[in-house]
């Protein structure tokens, strides 16, 4: 009784950690289209028999073959076989997303387990495991999952297996440096000292500290996996048996859709593939957001830009202030050039406006580069530039008139 | 009673351990960081043993020596009787039971996904045998015992300041009631207001429990104020070793005594004469022949360089490794 409330309270605990892993995707902005579009595409998946309004498979009873869009048929018929679109879409979904996810899951699986393995056991295991990631690693992946397929035979469990094979390379390569971090720490030196086993230390403490980098690698992993299969359904390489958006583009592909000018019958699977893609890498991305602290909403591109901006001007105003009030600096020249011959000046001049001009350029690559490296510039390297900056009009200025009152006005006028 | 005439509780035989470093380039003679150079020492059950000296000089390499958990390379260790250095990795999980262990840092000698309950009761789910209810009235007590309360437990240990983070480490340290408890630089990453606190805490535990301590610090001031016996430590050598009070009534070691120079608290009754320190810690991959700690020492002799000083009885159990007490050897 007492143990069974005990896994009662772990339980429960586990989904509290679970709903608010949800939440906190929910609230990211991101992530929240993302969940929309998968709980979307996931209930067409799961309810596909009862939201479809005919058989996709039934190849038979269709009479109206390669028909337009109508109320009775919403995406029309398929040209050579008049199977209806729109169903073949729905339960399109099934094998899309069952594939994608599978697979995600069996690397996640995959990866983790030889990674921790690798990571925290070390010594032999550490080197075997990390040289088969190596060779893995460098064969290319498509050509193979071509020549697997022809041998061993058109299926999707075939198509899961060679993915999942050569898929957990790249996760167990992440997930083993994460272990290497995680195992210094004390709180895992205490259990050792406590008495912990190994398996005990990797399973309460080292997994749950890479689960993060599972759920978002899986993600990312099944969205890619869902591309990978479209293409190779294609290519004809798919379970022939089922319906799949892939092979639904090649089968309009090979009937001439875009001579019939069937458009819809191209663009359904494709925006089918589209969406589900979109979501899980949203959901992927997101994730990754939320998990990785630096990537935090803060470091975003634009607003690092947007906020440099508006200081960055501030900072322009404020030096030409300063500029205005050191009147003497800059027209300490001016009397040396009115002495000289007019011929003199222009060709004085010449040289400095050049000099001005090199330094505003200077002075922008500057600002440029610190806004792209997202960092605040100090206060006094700005105004540096600035000044810099500030000095062309000046130089203009005295090209026209070397009168020390109009270089104070248009300085105070910018 | 003198500490003699009783059973050591850990006596340590000439331990060395040093470390591999890795080759700059190959077939280049193999080097070695020395952490800990020929030590020997004993630990009396009841009391607090204090370990003192600057970073890198082998104190916690010395801890780990004696939790098991850094392999010797040469010399004994006896903990309660038994052999640790000889005992198989069963044997040694065994022992370690009575063993555990207080990190310097708090912050990360608690996993941030575990609940105070679930990081309180992990040795003894570890250990077995305990019911879900059992494991909560055990946890609690402890909490109680720690200065924290009953309601804390199903919190996260980011919660909790840094002072109330360390009590939870030590209330999992003590949940298995250890005889032997090694704190490693308990306070020296907390609060300065809550050093005495905490200090407190361990000396009242102590005395309840009856613990040994093995108590690492680099703050004389805080090992005078805890600790009744001490060693102190340079480059991996013992430099001097014996009863703290008869060690800061009386340091024998120039060394000692520049630690003491050093001391910034104000109610510390010792002779100070301000000596300060030439140069850094040489390296401990080939530390200086002779007395590691000539070259920087203030009373050099020309002997110092020449041959490693002797550890003598400066007076009950009080001793020294200098060549100034070199005449009291014979004695």
């Amino acid at each position: 009784m007492k143990t069974l409330k005990y896994i009662g309270c772990k339980l429960l605990r586990a989904l509290y950690a679970i709903g608010r892993f949800f939440k906190k995707l929910w609230m990211h902005k991101q992530g929240r289209i993302g969940l929309i579009i998968f709980a979307f595409l996931a209930i067409l998946a799961i309810f596909a028999p009862l939201i479809a309004p005919y058989d996709p498979y039934d190849v038979t009873q269709r009479a109206a073959k390669g028909s337009t869009p109508s109320w009775e048929h919403l995406l029309g018929t398929s040209i050579t076989t008049g199977q209806d679109i729109f169903s073949m879409l729905i339960y399109g979904t099934r094998s899309s997303l069952s594939i994608g996810l599978i697979t995600g899951l069996v690397i996640a699986v995959l990866g983790s387990l030889l990674g921790v393995a690798a990571g925290y056991l070390g010594g032999w295991v550490d080197t075997v495991i990390m040289r088969i990631v190596d060779v893995l690693l460098v064969i290319p992946t498509l050509p193979l999952v071509i020549v697997m397929t022809n041998v061993l035979g058109t299926s999707y469990v075939v198509i899961v297996i060679v993915f999942a094979a050569f898929g957990w390379t790249g996760l167990a390569r992440v997930v083993r440096s994460q272990v290497m971090l995680i195992k210094n720490a004390n709180y895992v030196k205490a259990a050792e000292i406590a008495g912990a086993s190994r398996w005990y230390i990797m399973w309460r403490h080292i997994l749950p500290a890479v689960s993060n980098l599972l759920i978002m690698s899986t993600a990312l992993t099944s969205a890619g996996i869902m591309v990978a299969e479209a293409g190779l359904s294609f290519l004809g390489l798919g379970n022939p048996t089922a319906i799949s958006w892939g092979k639904m583009l090649a089968d309009a592909q090979s009937s001439g859709a875009m001579l019939f000018g069937h458009w819809w019958s191209i663009l359904a699977p494709g925006v089918g593939i589209f969406l589900s893609v979109y979501s899980f890498m949203r959901i992927g991305l997101a994730l990754e957001e939320i998990l990785n602290p630096r990537m935090r909403k803060g470091s975003n591109m634009l607003k690092v830009f947007k906020h440099l901006n508006n200081t960055y001007l501030e900072e322009v105003f404020a030096s030409m202030d300063d500029v205005s009030k050191m009147k003497g600096e800059y027209q300490a020249p001016s009397p040396v050039l009115e002495e000289a011959g007019p011929s003199d000046i222009a060709a004085e001049m010449a040289a400095p406006e050049g000099a001005a001009v090199e330094e505003v350029a200077a002075a922008g690559v500057a600002g440029a580069q610190a806004a792209a490296a997202g960092a605040f510039v100090p206060a006094a390297q700005i105004a540096a530039a600035e000044q810099a900056a500030a000095e062309a009009p000046f130089a203009e200025a005295r090209a026209e008139d070397a009168a020390a009152e109009v270089n104070a006005e248009k300085g105070g006028e910018r | 009673m003198t500490s003699n005439e009783r059973e050591p509780l850990l006596k340590m035989e000439h331990v060395s351990v040093a470390f591999p470093v890795k080759k700059d380039f190959p077939f280049q003679k193999k080097r070695y960081v020395k952490a800990v150079t020929d030590v020997s020492l004993e630990i009396y059950p009841g009391e607090t043993f204090g370990v003192v000296g600057e970073s890198g000089c082998g104190k916690s390499t010395l801890a780990n020596c004696t939790l098991g958990m850094q392999r010797v390379d040469s010399g004994k260790i006896f903990f309660d009787g038994q052999e640790l250095t000889a005992m198989t990795s069963r044997q040694l999980k065994e022992a370690r039971r009575s063993m555990q262990v207080i990190f310097q840092d708090p912050f990360s000698s608690l996993n941030p996904r575990f609940s105070v309950f679930d990081l309180i009761s992990e040795p003894l789910r570890i250990k077995g045998g305990y019911t879900y209810a059992e494991m909560r009235k055990t946890v609690g007590d402890m909490l109680k015992e720690v200065g924290l309360s009953e309601g804390d437990m199903d919190r996260f240990p980011s919660d909790f300041s840094g002072g109330q983070k360390q009590r939870i480490g030590i209330a999992r340290a003590l949940i298995l009631k250890p005889k032997y408890l090694v704190c490693d630089e308990p306070v020296s990453a907390l609060d300065v207001s809550v050093h005495a606190q905490i200090l407190n805490l361990l000396m009242d535990l102590q005395e309840k429990y009856h613990i040994t301590y093995l108590f690492i610090s680099h703050n004389l001031a805080v090992v005078k104020r805890v600790s009744d016996r001490a060693v102190v430590m340079y480059l991996g050598k013992v430099m001097e070793y014996g009863n703290v009070q008869k060690i800061f009534k009386n340091p024998a070691h120039p060394y000692t005594r520049a630690l003491m120079g050093s001391i910034f608290d104000v109610d510390i009754d010792c002779p100070r004469e301000r000596k300060r320190l030439q140069g850094e810690v040489p390296s401990p991959i080939n530390p200086p022949p002779g007395c590691r700690f000539c070259g920087r020492c203030p009373e050099e002799q020309p002997c110092c360089s020449l041959s490693e000083p002797p550890l003598v009885k400066i007076e009950e159990d009080h001793y020294a490794a200098c060549f100034l007490h070199a005449d009291r050897a014979e004695e």
